[in-house]
């Protein structure tokens, strides 16, 4: 199987605190990759040095076919990028948002017009096209910026906490679009702190003080821990372990 | 302790609240629980004086929030959703900086807030900027809770906070609520809803629910079921496809979903077959307040 993020002892240190501690696993293409940890266990970092943003202090890492230390660039070219913190500019409209996105991404305005008005109309915003993003719901929002994020057609998508304080409603809507650009060959990376999120993934990996502590299906983590869902897992694995960061 | 009557709130042509109206009494953990955009953060401005409603009155401790709002300024505390303590201040001096806006002495009250500041108080020379998320919480609200506050209140505190954090911050909170403080906490994770006294689902500007969390989820009247099967994935969409079937959605590890009548569970389980589903686990169940916030109207 194709592994499109490989890493080999991937470290990073800020002075004397390490807080990505060797880590090494890959995630496969097609794939939904959970990444889990509890608040300063090294999530953020990991996730920098994979998108091309932070060099590692030691250690090898491909994504996308891509060397992290040496290719940071053309990584940025084979990836997509949403979080919670920041996904799309309210200022701007859909339209401008999303002209502006697939620029970046060196798209021509021709494919960019066409492949919007299909995005549009899959998500029933059409008539919301001039409408400044600020104005438009919290939940379409959301879905809006996953669509931007996949836009180009990137190879594996991140996504940081994407469902952060989520209609309970929009959340699973957003996690069945999640399915379907998988479906597409779309490579998923996502973190969250919603444990019943951790069940849709194919795989799951849990930091603990900057390691991979566990990293296994759903079902799988589930009979190794003795745990009835995944909130006892990561309560088993994280609790007691007080985060010094 | 508060008295929230009718009030209303718009923003140009968006309308933050409608209409809402609850009471929390002295020493009651009540819980405002909803998405963002539902208007939380507006109710809790209104409730703090720092926005005037459109209509309605709030009372609190029988001081109004437009008449009195400088003595009650004095006995809330006030914890917002985007961190608001000075990053550039040491752990430390953010507490003594906080209690000196009061009036107050950090020794004098140090039991209130002791449980929680010593998670904290090995740091105490470390600039507020460099704690990590779950820290940072921990220090809001210690300052929120240095000048001894009669009501608290805590606008979305474990937004963002891994799982393990949030049971400690909820932990903490059951501990001040014991002290007799009383506390109006928002969340938009409906699992945190079992913690609290009383709770208000809002969605939209409007309170759907307001009640206990036992009483919300004995008053949900549609019949639940969950089903569960290998092929998670896939299974979703065909379930959607029977006509038993009102609507579905997943909830971890299985599926929720409203069946017309339990006497057609049956009936499921055949179309299920039929589609070449073979290992089908299906049964009624009991709702949690994340259905009762889905399929309430």
């Amino acid at each position: 199987m194709e592994q499109v993020i490989y890493t080999n002892n991937l470290t990073k240190r800020f002075g004397s605190f390490t807080a990505v501690d060797n880590i090494t696993f890959h995630v496969n293409k097609g794939e939904i990759f959970g990444f889990l940890g509890a608040n300063g266990a090294g999530k953020t970092t990991a996730m920098r040095m994979l998108c091309g943003l932070s060099i590692p202090t030691s250690g090898q890492g491909y994504v996308a076919g891509c060397d992290i230390v040496k290719e940071q660039e053309k990584i940025k070219k084979n990836i997509g990028y949403m979080s919670q913190k920041f996904s799309l500019y309210e200022d701007l409209t859909v339209w401008e948002n999303i002209k502006l996105f697939a620029g970046i991404y060196g798209m021509n305005i021709k494919d960019i017009k066409k492949k919007a008005d299909v995005i549009l109309d899959r998500l029933d915003i059409t008539k919301e096209k001039n409408t400044l993003v600020k104005n438009i719901p919290t939940g379409w929002k959301q879905k809006l910026a996953f669509s931007v994020a996949i836009f180009h057609n990137p190879k594996i998508v991140f996504l940081d906490e994407p469902t952060g304080g989520v209609d309970p409603e929009a959340r699973r809507q957003f996690w069945e679009m999640i399915y379907s650009a998988a479906n597409d060959g779309i490579t998923i990376f996502v973190t969250t702190h919603y444990m019943d999120e951790a069940e849709y993934c194919d795989r799951i990996s849990i930091m603990v003080h900057g390691k991979i502590a566990a990293l296994a299906s759903p079902k799988e983590l589930k009979e190794k821990f003795n745990a009835s869902n995944m909130d006892e897992v990561f309560r088993k694995l994280v609790e007691g372990t007080f985060n010094m960061e | 302790m508060v008295k929230v009557n009718n009030i209303s709130k718009s923003f140009k042509d968006v309308q933050a609240l409608d209409d809402v109206t609850f009471s929390a009494e002295k020493g009651e953990l009540y819980g405002i629980i909803g998405p963002d955009g539902a208007g939380k953060t507006t109710l809790f401005r209104i409730m703090t004086t720092l926005t005037i409603p459109d209509k309605g009155t709030v009372f609190i401790n029988n001081k109004s929030i437009i008449k009195n709002y400088m003595e009650i300024r004095k006995t809330i505390g006030y914890m917002p959703g985007k961190f608001a303590l000075y990053q550039d201040l040491t752990v430390e001096e953010n507490l003594n900086f906080f209690a000196s806006v009061f009036n107050a002495d950090v020794n004098d009250n140090y039991d209130l807030i002791k449980g929680i500041y010593s998670h904290i108080a090995p740091f105490k020379k470390r600039k507020a900027g460099n704690l990590s998320g779950g820290m940072k919480q921990k220090l809001a609200l210690s300052c929120a809770l240095i000048h001894k506050p009669e009501v608290l209140f805590l606008d979305e505190p474990t937004t963002g906070v891994d799982p393990v954090s949030r049971k400690e911050f909820w932990d903490m909170l059951a501990g001040l609520k014991e002290m007799g403080i009383t506390i109006i906490v928002s969340t938009p994770y409906m699992d945190e809803a079992s913690r609290c006294d009383r709770i208000a689902l809002i969605k939209n500007g409007k309170f759907l629910q307001v009640d206990t969390p036992n009483n919300i989820i004995e008053k949900f009247n549609s019949n639940l079921i969950a089903v569960k099967t290998y092929n998670m994935r896939r299974i979703l969409d065909d379930l959607r496809k029977c006509t038993n079937i009102k609507s579905a959605f997943a909830f971890g590890s299985e599926i929720h979903a409203l069946i017309d009548d339990y006497s057609n569970i049956e009936n499921v389980s055949l179309f299920l077959n039929n589609l070449k589903y073979n290992d089908i686990e299906i049964h009624k169940i009991k709702p949690n307040i994340e259905d009762c916030f889905i399929w309430s109207r």
